[in-house]
């Protein structure tokens, strides 16, 4: 059963029939190659903590919001 | 089995990096998997999927074992697709790697298919991954809404909202779909 036969709308059921044409679902599709060298890698490169940007950058945006209550709601929906 | 898989868990939650290999050996292909279908892009679900397990290993004191790790792990996953959605240029080509496979219907012409990958490619990253699950991967809506911590509702409108943009960004185009 397709989940968008819910949407009533003629004009969205026949966007969405395009959509499906225009994408191929990729559907069960494994990686090829093991992963875990890179995450080890990744593990052994980076910190844990967080760097020092970005403290700065959530320090910038706490004041910004203060400054700029109003915005507040603008910032979460592009979030 | 079971109290093997519990003792994993626990000692992932500890920060047990024994256990965190355990677990990426486990999941590593369900969570590549369903990055790919996010993002449909085999180098990027590959490194998107380094990154969720990354956010998960920093994040291990936050797991629950209750809740289980592979709906938190699809989570993580799901976040992360959407940054790398939101950090792409606007006009990222959806029909790398997978669209562009043979096996499409033939109806629809390579112009008009191109066209609508090219528009939903310019869609906003939240509605984007919405609707490529729901209604090109036909993932079960309850699914999808856990993997974007929103409601089944929400899911619903957002996969509205994208085909209505998606459509009138055909229509501009001079497209009837």
């Amino acid at each position: 059963m397709k989940q968008g036969s819910e949407i009533r709308d003629q004009g969205l059921e026949s966007t969405e029939q395009l959509l499906r044409k225009a994408l191929e679902p990729v559907g069960e599709r494994e990686t090829e190659r093991d992963l875990w060298p890179a995450m080890r890698q990744r593990m052994e490169a980076q910190p844990s903590a967080p760097p020092w940007f970005d403290w700065a950058l959530a320090c910038g945006v706490a004041v910004f919001a203060l400054a700029f209550p109003a915005s507040i709601p603008v910032f979460f929906y592009y979030l | 089995m079971r109290d093997e898989a519990s003792d994993v868990l626990a000692g992932f939650r500890r920060g047990d990096p024994a256990a965190f290999e355990a677990l990426f050996q486990m999941h590593q292909r369900s969570v590549y998997g369903w990055l790919l279908r996010i993002v449909r892009n085999v180098s990027a679900a590959e490194d998107l999927t380094v990154e969720t397990f990354w956010r998960l290993y920093q994040a291990h004191a936050r797991f629950d074992p209750e809740r289980g790790f592979e709906p938190w792990a699809r989570r993580i996953a799901t976040h992360a697709a959407f940054d790398w959605m939101r950090a792409q240029r606007r006009e990222v080509e959806l029909t790398v790697d997978v669209a562009a496979q043979p096996g499409g219907d033939p109806a629809a012409t390579d112009e008009i298919r191109r066209a609508t990958a090219e528009a939903f490619g310019r869609l906003a990253p939240k509605l984007r991954i919405a609707a490529v699950l729901a209604v090109v991967e036909e993932r079960p809506h309850k699914e999808v809404a856990d993997a974007l911590g929103i409601s089944v509702g929400a899911v619903k409108v957002r996969v509205h909202r994208a085909l209505r943009q998606l459509r009138r960004d055909l229509e501009k185009q001079g497209m009837k779909p």
